[in-house]
This record gives C-alpha cells, structure tokens and sequence, in this order.
C-alpha cells in the first residue's frame, strides 16, 4: 500500500526540527525503518512529516568522559561496526546484531528504534541493562529521563508531543564486566519472541534486562541481588522469569536468561 | 516538490508527491523496472537497492529524502555490453533463481557484502545471515548461497 498524503520538511537544524515538531499532528521521522511501514500501511497518518535525516548535528556515536553518547541519528550500522563499543558496550554490539537485517540496519537508527518503543525491539532492552540515560529536547528544554521513566508501554514512550529524543548516554563501562545478549525468534532478524540483556561483574554489578517479559523492557532487579548473593545461574534465571504471566515466554526467559549468566559467569 | 537523483550515475529530476515511495520513484520514473516491489514494508527484501554502496530497502524511504543522493539499482550490475557480472553469472551457474521476482534485492544484497568485503574470506554462516533479510520462495535458498559462495572466491 501507499502513504496517505503529508506535508514534508526536511529542517537542517535541531532548533528548526523542534519548532516543526511544535505543531499538531507532525511526527519525527529518522530511519523510518518502522514508521514509513506504518504510513504504507494507514495505521499512521500525520499531517506533517519531519525529516530529521539532514540535521547533521544529530548524527553523532562518541565517547565523552568515559560515557558513550549516541545522538539521535546514529545509524545502527554504524553502532553494529564501532571498534569502540565492541571494546567498551559489546552488549550493544550483540544486541544490535540481531535488528532487523543489513539493510534495515543501514538506514535504522538507535535513536528511532528507543522513541518506537517496540515491545520486541532490543536495543531498549539492552540500554536498560546498561542504565542508559535518555535526553529528550524540546522548545522548552531539555530533560533528562531512565529506561524505567521512558519506556511506558506499548509503541509508547513518555516523549510529550513536540519533544524529540536527542541523546542516549551510556554510563562508562562496569570494570571487570561480562555480557551477554541472547534472544528467541522464529527466524534470524524477525521479531524476537523472548531475550536476555546481562551485565555481570562477580561481586560488584549484576543488571538482568528482559525482552518479552511485559510490553517495557524489565529489569529483574531480585535476580539481580540473588545472583550477587551468589545464587546459582539456573536459580537467577528462574527468579528473574518468575513473574512472566505466559508459560511458553516464561520458560523461554528462564533458559535463555541461565544460558546468558552461564556464559558471563563462566 | 521537485527532486533530483542520481540512480546509476545518471541524474533524474522530477517532481514528486512527498508520500512517493523511492521504490516507485525507480520503477515508474526512472523506469528501471529491475527493482521489484513485494511486500511493501520491508519485510521481503524484493526492493533492496544501495544507497552509498549500502543495501537498503527502497520501499521504506520517501523519494524526497533521496534528493542529493546516489542510488544503484541492479540494472548497473551487468557490463555495457550486458554482460553480466561475475556474481549475476554465479546465479546463472548454481540455478539461484526460479521465477526471478526476488533476484534484484538478492543480487545488490550479495553485491553489497562482497564489496564490502572484498579481498577477505567469507564464511558461508556470514553469507546466510546478510542474506537473511532477502526472502525467495522458489529455490530454497541452497542455490543463492552457493552463487555467492563462489562469487565470493572468484
């Protein structure tokens, strides 16, 4: 299907985006590897679009201070192939691994994949393991929200109308940490049905983040605090997917989230 | 809104809706009707053409978003003479097409991946998951993935 007809700029500046994204009814468009799926579809039609894609000053992965700043418009192709975050974030570099495909990746961005909010997407899952925080902008400022304050529910964010997510920071790598990203879908690149996010540093950080558990990406904040109380993997694992209502995701979380502590913890 | 793009080095300047998809702005104002269109939000793969040597899904970005820009589209794979490449005759030769609509996004998939990788060895689990975005309904696959294994070690 086509597009139902929108009006189109393409503002330069972040200032610019801010002042269209003002207006009624305009909706961000950065990767648009799952918003124009939706105008092909119906399911979105906004009066206007606003093409983030030529404000360059969005487009930026750096490290700063040890924190690894990802600006709105960094591609997930460019964070999948980053030296630096293999050596620092190497879970960002499993978890992106498994967005969508090569192509997908080329145009999809990290910042597009956290303001969609798709319960089966994985990088918010990964950057809730990780603590990252989200700077959202707009004409009134700026704020500065966690993964638990941002991500709200389904396809929905705490993004009012007229902000603009401008900056994911990722707090300095956990000394001595191991991670692993591990997930379930029907075929490689599809919608992940269930999958684990896990940061583990013996003694000094535990932080367990699931796909699939609720429509949010959840942290298993008491499997947490057992694991660094030195309960086993398989015990964690159990803890962690304890309240998942669904039996088949339930037994999903609790192998995957064992396989993932195995190997972070071996 | 008027917009000028560059497919396979020649310029095409038109004026377009903003809702004009860039898979249609390829097939039905360049006329390059190589690019085929499946589903339509990229899930099949059929449209995938490269925007700066990248693979990319034609059907998700708007043709006013590609203005400025330069797209290559399988029709530039083949010679002058319309020879074709060494990875379009690897199609050829391990039968890694049946009805031909999923052939384009497959050949500029694979294209991609072998310039890209030019020069270093690749694994046939590599080759599997870049394809993996590309689906074919006819061939099972085994075919396409021998083309570009042998493509890849020509």
């Amino acid at each position: 299907m086509k597009p139902a007809p929108f009006r189109y700029e393409a503002p330069r500046s972040l200032p610019d985006a801010l002042a269209l994204l003002d207006g009624e009814d305009a909706r961000a468009l950065a990767g648009g590897q799952s918003l124009v799926p939706m105008l092909n579809f119906r399911l979105a039609w906004p009066e206007l679009i606003v093409d983030l894609n030529q404000v360059s000053e969005l487009a930026y992965l750096q490290v700063c201070d040890g924190a690894l700043r990802i600006g709105a418009l960094a591609r997930q192709a460019t964070l999948h192939r980053s030296d630096v975050v293999a050596a620092g974030w190497p879970l960002l570099t499993a978890a992106v691994a498994h967005v969508g495909h090569a192509a997908i990746r080329t145009r999809g961005t990290v910042g597009g994949s956290v303001a969609h909010a798709d319960p089966a997407a994985e990088l918010p899952v990964a950057l809730t393991a990780l603590d990252a925080r989200f700077h959202l902008r707009s004409r009134d400022g700026e704020r500065t929200l966690s993964a638990a304050e941002l991500f709200q529910g389904a396809l929905t964010t705490a993004l009012a109308p007229g902000e603009l997510l401008r900056e994911i920071e990722v707090p300095a790598p956990v000394p001595g940490a191991r991670t692993a990203f591990l997930e379930q879908a029907r075929t490689h690149g599809d919608f992940a049905v269930a999958g684990v996010a896990a940061l583990v540093a013996p003694g000094a950080h535990a932080a367990i983040a699931l796909l699939g558990a609720a429509a949010v990406p959840v942290r298993a904040v008491a499997a947490e605090r057992a694991l660094l109380d030195g309960a086993s993997a398989g015990e964690v694992a159990r803890l962690a997917a304890a309240d998942v209502p669904d039996h088949y995701r339930r037994a999903l979380l609790t192998t995957l989230t064992e396989r993932a502590l195995e190997r972070v913890m071996a | 809104m008027t917009v000028r793009i560059e497919i396979n080095g020649r310029v095409y300047e038109g004026e377009v809706e903003p809702r004009t998809l860039l898979s249609d702005f390829i097939r039905h104002r360049a006329g390059l009707t190589g690019t085929h269109v499946g589903c339509e939000h990229g899930v099949c793969g059929a449209c995938t053409v490269q925007l700066d040597g990248e693979p990319m899904r034609s059907c998700l970005m708007l043709a006013v978003q590609a203005d400025g820009l330069s797209v290559r589209t399988v029709e530039d794979l083949a010679g002058p003479g319309g020879e074709l490449s060494p990875l379009q005759q690897a199609f050829t030769d391990h039968h890694a097409l049946q009805c031909g609509f999923c052939t384009a996004g497959f050949l500029m998939t694979a294209d991609a991946l072998l310039r890209r990788r030019r020069a270093e060895p690749i694994g046939e689990a590599e080759i599997r998951e870049e394809l993996a975005g590309n689906l074919c309904r006819c061939t099972g696959y085994e075919g396409i993935v021998a083309a570009v294994r042998a493509a890849a070690a020509h």
